[in-house]
C-alpha cells in the first residue's frame, strides 16, 4: 500500500442491512440525557412483585415479620424459566399480599413488601467468579440465575436461560442490543457512557459462555458519546472479534429481530428464536448486570430508570432500588410539572399506561414517562380506514396492518392469523402513521388475546372429547370382558369344546388389551400435558418483543372472552384484553 | 363518546385524513387555475357548484343513516371528489348535470357503500362515466382554449351557459364550443387523415392540444408537490404514465402516421391529472407496492387502448374504474413476503 493510500485508508464500514419501513420520530432524548445519574433515595416501603420476569412466578421464601438484608433471596425461582427475587435493601417483611403492579391490565399481583430500616445492610456478596474462563459453564450460568438477572430492556426473560441455547444451536454471533430506539428513554445511553468497561466485561463473559465467534454491539447513531465510550473501553480491552457498530437511527431498530437483520442480514424465522440462526441477542444493561453478578457476586437489586417527559420537573436517569414506588421516584425528580395526560411505563411507542403511580419499579422498568397533553394529544375518534397503505409501508415485519385491522374488527380470527397476526411485534409504527387514527395495535392485542382464549377453549374441548372417548372405550371394554367371562363360564359348565373356549377368552383378552392401549394413547394425547421447559422458553422468547411492552408472560392464559372487552378486562390475568376497543 | 385509547403508541400521530385531503386540494390549485385561465369562469363555477352539492349530499345521507355529518364533512374527502369531478367535466356542462353527477358520485358510489374507505369505485370517475354514458353530447362539447376562442366568455356568459343553457346573445352554440384535442384527433383519424395533416390545425401546440399542454404541466407540478409532501408515492403515477407511454410509443414507432406521439397522449387529455390525482385515490387503488405498479401500468395501457380503439375520446375514467374492480385481486396476489417467512437467510 502506498503512503498516500495509507493516509486515506479508513476502516471499511461494516455492511448493514435494512428492514422494511420503520419510522423517524423525534427522539426526545435530550430531555433526560443531559443530567447525571442520580441515586434515588431508599423508600420507606419496597414492593417486590413475585412476577418480574417471563416464566414461572417466584415462590416467597421469607415470612412476614422476618428481617432481611440487601441481596438476600426472598423468593425462589419455581421452574427452569423463572428467576429469584432479592431484597433490594435491609428491613422487615411487613406483608406478602396483592398489590398494584406495573402491568397493562392495571391489575394487582402478589408482592413482598419490605419496610426498610435505612441501614441498607447487605448480605455477604457471593464469591467473585473472575476466573470464569476456567470454571464450569454451568456454574457461571447458575450464578447469573442465582443473581436474578433477567432481560433489562423490558423483555424480562431470564438471562441464564437465554444464554443456554443448548448444543443443537451453535452460536456464531452475539449481538448486544444497545440501540435504545424508543424515544425519550436514555438509561442505556447513560449506562454506556458511565460504565462502558463493565459492559465490555459483560460482553466478554457472555461471549465466553456462548462460544460465540464474534460480537456486534449495535448502537443507534444518535448516541455518539455512548459509542465513543464503548469504543474506548473496547480498545483498552483485549477483546477481539468485537465491534461497536453505529446503526442509523430508525425506530424500531432495537427490536430484537430488526437489530439482528440490520447487523447480520439474517432474518429470524417466524415463530423461531434467534439461536436457530446462530445468534443470541442481549440488552446492554443486562450485559452489565451479568458482569456485576459474575465478577462481583452482586444480585440484581437496582437498575437505571429514565424518568422523563415534559410533565416531569427534572427529567433524568436514576439508579433505583427494585421495588421503589414510582411516585417516590418521580418525587425525587422534582415531581410532576403541569398537567399529566398520561403516565407510561416504558417508552411512548410500546410502553403501557399506568393507572396509578403507586406501582413499584420492577426489573423490567426502564422508563417512567409522564406526558403532557401536548405530547400525547387525544387522537380523537378513529375514522374509517382509507386504505392509504401508510401502515404497510412502515411495518418492520412487512405485514398488511390494514388487512389485519379489517379482519380483527370483524372478529374473524382465522383471517387475521392468515395475515400473520402473530408476527406482529406491536411496535406501533402502523398506528403512529395512520391518518385515520385507528388504534391498530389495540386491535392486534385484542385479536391475539382472543385467539389465545379460543385456542385454550379448543384444547379444553378436545380434552373433554378425548376423556369422553376414553370413558366410552373403558365401558365397552368392561362390557366385553364381562361377556367373555360369561361365555367362559358357560363353556366350563357345558364342559365341551374346552379348546374353543380358550380361544374365545384369548381373543377377548387381546381385544381388551388393545382397547386399553388405545385408551391410554388417547389420554396421553390429551393436550394439557405440560410442555418441556425449553419449549416454553422458546415460546416465550419468540414473543418476547410483544410481551416486553406489557410485562406479561406470554404463556399466561388470556382468560378473556373476545366479547365484550370491558367484561374481559375485569377478569384476572386478562392482560392484553384489558385494552378495550370501542368505536363510534 | 370517543374511544378511550389506552394502548400504545402514546405520542402524537403523524398524519391526519383531513390534512391529507387539504394538501390534495391545494395541489390541485395550479392545475385548476390554469384551466380557469384557459377555459374561463365555467371551471370555477363547476367547482363551486359541485362542492356545494357534494357537501349537502354527504350531510343528507349521513343524516338518513343516523350518523353525525360533521366529522365526515370535515375530512374534506367530499371536496376532493367534487373538485376532481368538476374539472373532468366540460366547463359548459348544464348545472343540473353537474348536480346529477355529483349526487351519483356521493350518494350511490360513496355513501351507499358505507362512506369514505368502503367505496370500491372512485366516486368522481364513476359520476363522470355515469354522465358520459347518459349524456354523451353535453359531456363532449368543450370550450376552445382562450387563445383559439373567437368569443371569450366572461363570468356572466359562463354562468348563463351553465345555468340557463344559452350561449351569449347572438352566437350559435357551435361558435362557442369546440371538441377536445383528443376528440378532434380521433375524429380526424376516423376520417382517414394522417397525423401530419391533422397537425396542421391551429388546435395543436408544440406536442399536444394547444393550451392543454399547460394544464397538464400545472397538474404535474401539483403532483410533484404531493410526492414531495409524501401524500402519494411514486408507484402509481410513474407506472401509469409509463404504461401509457410504452403502449403509445410502441404503436407510434410502428406507424407514426396513424398514431399520435406518446407526448401527445401525455399532454392532451387528463393523463397527468389522472396519474397523480385520480388513480392515486387510496381507497380504490391497491395498497401493496407491487400491486400499485401493476395497477398503475394497467391503467396506463388501458387508457391507450380505449383512446385508440374504444368509443369514447378520453379514457382515464373508464380505465380507472376497470382497474378498481381488479384492485382487490391484484392486492391479494402481491402481498409482500413477511419478515422471517420463507427465503434463505443471509
Ligand atoms: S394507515 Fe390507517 S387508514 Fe391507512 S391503510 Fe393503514 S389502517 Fe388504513
Ligand atoms: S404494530 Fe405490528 S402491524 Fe403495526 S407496524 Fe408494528 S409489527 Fe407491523
Amino acid at each position: 500500500m502506498s503512503p498516500v493510500s495509507l493516509l486515506h485508508y479508513r476502516r471499511p464500514r461494516r455492511r448493514l442491512w435494512r428492514f422494511n419501513g420503520g419510522i423517524h420520530v423525534p427522539d426526545e432524548k435530550a430531555l433526560s440525557n443531559g443530567r447525571t445519574i442520580a441515586e434515588a433515595p431508599l423508600p420507606r416501603h419496597l414492593i417486590l412483585p413475585l412476577q418480574q420476569h417471563i416464566g414461572a412466578i417466584a415462590r416467597p421464601c421469607v415470612a412476614v415479620g422476618e428481617r432481611v438484608l440487601r441481596g438476600q433471596v426472598i423468593a425462589e425461582p419455581s421452574g427452569y424459566v423463572s428467576a429469584p427475587i432479592h431484597a433490594s435493601s435491609s428491613g422487615t417483611v411487613v406483608a406478602i399480599e396483592e398489590r398494584p403492579v406495573p402491568h397493562p391490565s392495571g391489575l394487582a399481583g402478589p408482592c413482598i413488601v419490605i419496610e426498610t430500616d435505612g441501614e441498607d445492610a447487605e448480605v455477604a456478596p457471593l464469591p467473585s467468579l473472575i476466573d470464569y474462563r476456567h470454571i464450569d459453564r454451568a456454574k457461571v450460568l447458575e450464578r447469573i440465575r442465582a443473581c436474578g438477572i433477567v432481560g433489562l430492556g423490558g423483555a424480562s426473560f431470564p438471562t441464564g436461560v437465554k444464554l443456554n441455547p443448548g448444543p443443537d444451536h451453535p452460536i456464531e454471533t452475539l449481538i448486544i442490543n444497545a440501540a435504545e430506539c424508543e424515544p425519550y428513554i436514555t438509561c442505556d445511553d447513560l449506562l454506556m457512557r458511565t460504565r462502558a468497561e463493565t459492559v465490555i466485561e459483560g460482553v466478554r463473559i457472555i461471549q465466553h459462555l456462548l462460544g460465540a465467534k464474534e460480537c456486534l454491539i449495535g448502537v443507534e447513531d444518535n448516541k455518539p458519546e455512548a459509542i465513543a465510550a464503548l469504543r474506548a473501553a473496547l480498545a483498552d480491552s483485549d477483546l477481539t472479534a468485537t465491534e461497536v457498530v453505529a446503526i442509523p437511527t430508525l425506530y424500531p431498530s432495537g427490536g430484537e429481530r430488526q437489530l439482528i437483520r440490520i447487523l447480520t442480514g439474517k432474518e429470524v424465522p417466524t415463530s423461531g428464536i434467534p439461536a436457530l440462526i446462530g445468534v443470541v441477542c442481549q440488552n446492554v444493561s443486562t450485559t452489565a448486570a451479568v458482569a456485576d453478578a459474575v465478577l462481583d457476586g452482586r444480585p440484581l437489586t437496582s437498575r437505571l430508570v429514565t424518568v422523563t417527559g415534559r410533565a416531569i420537573a427534572e427529567p433524568r436517569n436514576c439508579e433505583v432500588r427494585i421495588g421503589t414506588p414510582a411516585a417516590d421516584l418521580i418525587a425525587h425528580c422534582g415531581g410532576y410539572a403541569g398537567e399529566v395526560r398520561k403516565l407510561v411505563c416504558g417508552g411512548p411507542m410500546m410502553g403501557f399506561k399506568l393507572e396509578s403511580d403507586q406501582v413499584p419499579i420492577t426489573k423490567g422498568t426502564n422508563c417512567l414517562l409522564a406526558l403532557t397533553p401536548a405530547e400525547a394529544p387525544d387522537p380523537g375518534p378513529a375514522l374509517a380506514c382509507i386504505r392509504c397503505g401508510r401502515c404497510a409501508e412502515v411495518c418492520p415485519t412487512n405485514l398488511l396492518p390494514q388487512q389485519m385491522y379489517w379482519h380483527a374488527r370483524a372478529k374473524d380470527l382465522d383471517k387475521v392469523q392468515d395475515y400473520n397476526l402473530f408476527d406482529c411485534i406491536e411496535c406501533g409504527c402502523c398506528a403512529h402513521v395512520c391518518p385515520s387514527h385507528i388504534p391498530l395495535v389495540q386491535y392486534y392485542r385484542f385479536a391475539k388475546a382472543a385467539s389465545w382464549a379460543r385456542e385454550k377453549e379448543k384444547r379444553q374441548a378436545e380434552h373433554a372429547r378425548l376423556r369422553h372417548a376414553a370413558k366410552q372405550e373403558r365401558l365397552e371394554r368392561e362390557q366385553r370382558e364381562k361377556q367373555a367371562k360369561l361365555r367362559e363360564k358357560a363353556a366350563a359348565v357345558k364342559g365341551d369344546g374346552a379348546g374353543g373356549g380358550d380361544a374365545a377368552a384369548k381373543q377377548a383378552a387381546i381385544a381388551a388389551a388393545r382397547a386399553r392401549a388405545a385408551a391410554k394413547q388417547a389420554a396421553s394425547r390429551a393436550p394439557d400435558a405440560p410442555r418441556s421447559a425449553q419449549d416454553a422458553a422458546q415460546h416465550s422468547a419468540q414473543h418476547s418483543a410483544q410481551d416486553a411492552a406489557q410485562g406479561r408472560p406470554p404463556d399466561s392464559p388470556p382468560d378473556c372472552a373476545p366479547t365484550p372487552p370491558r367484561e374481559a378486562a375485569t377478569k384476572a390475568g386478562a392482560g392484553a384484553a384489558a385494552h378495550t376497543v370501542t368505536e363510534d | 363518546m370517543s374511544a378511550t385509547i389506552i394502548s400504545s403508541p402514546h405520542g402524537a400521530r403523524a398524519n391526519r385524513v383531513d390534512l391529507i385531503m387539504l394538501q390534495v386540494l391545494l395541489a390541485l390549485v395550479p392545475g385548476v387555475a390554469a384551466m380557469t385561465w384557459l377555459f374561463g369562469w365555467g371551471v370555477l363555477i363547476n367547482v363551486a357548484l359541485a362542492s356545494l352539492v357534494a357537501v349537502a349530499a354527504e350531510a343528507a345521507v349521513l343524516k338518513l343513516r343516523g350518523r353525525a355529518a360533521g366529522p365526515a364533512i370535515r375530512d374534506l374527502s367530499a371536496f376532493v371528489t367534487a373538485v376532481l369531478f368538476a374539472i373532468a367535466v366540460p366547463p359548459t356542462l348544464p348545472w343540473w348535470l353537474t348536480v346529477l353527477g355529483v349526487l351519483f358520485a356521493i350518494v350511490i358510489v360513496k355513501q351507499l357503500y358505507g362512506g369514505l374507505g368502503y367505496n370500491p369505485f372512485n366516486p368522481a370517475m364513476a359520476g363522470y362515466v355515469f354522465l358520459l354514458i347518459s349524456y354523451p353530447v353535453a359531456m363532449t362539447s368543450w370550450l376552445p382554449p382562450q387563445m383559439l376562442a373567437e368569443h371569450a366568455l366572461g363570468l356572466v356568459d359562463s354562468a348563463r351557459l351553465i345555468f340557463v343553457g344559452a350561449p351569449p346573445v347572438g352566437l350559435p352554440w357551435d361558435a362557442v364550443t369546440m371538441a377536445t384535442p383528443l376528440d378532434a384527433m380521433r375524429q380526424a383519424l376516423d376520417e382517414g387523415q394522417t397525423i401530419a395533416e391533422i397537425r396542421q390545425s391551429p388546435l395543436w401546440g408544440e406536442v399536444g392540444g394547444r393550451g392543454w399542454e399547460w394544464v397538464a404541466f400545472w397538474f404535474f407540478v401539483g403532483g410533484l408537490a404531493l410526492l414531495w409532501r409524501r401524500i402519494i408515492t411514486w408507484h402509481i403515477p410513474v407506472a401509469m404514465l409509463a404504461g401509457l407511454l410504452v403502449m403509445a410509443g410502441l404503436f407510434w414507432w410502428v406507424d407514426p402516421q396513424t398514431h399520435p406521439s406518446p407526448a401527445f397522449h401525455l399532454l392532451s387529455g387528463g393523463a397527468v391529472l389522472g396519474a397523480f390525482f385520480i388513480a392515486t385515490d387510496p381507497v380504490t387503488a391497491c395498497t401493496t407496492r407491487r400491486g400499485q405498479l401493476i395497477f398503475g401500468a394497467a391503467i396506463g395501457a388501458l387508457v391507450f387502448v380505449i383512446r385508440t380503439w374504444g368509443g369514447y375520446p378520453d379514457a382515464i375514467a373508464f380505465a380507472v374504474l376497470l382497474m378498481n374492480i381488479a384492485a382487490p385481486t391484484i392486492e391479494q396476489l402481491t402481498q409482500p413476503r413477511v419478515f422471517g417467512h420463507g427465503r434463505s437467510n443471509g
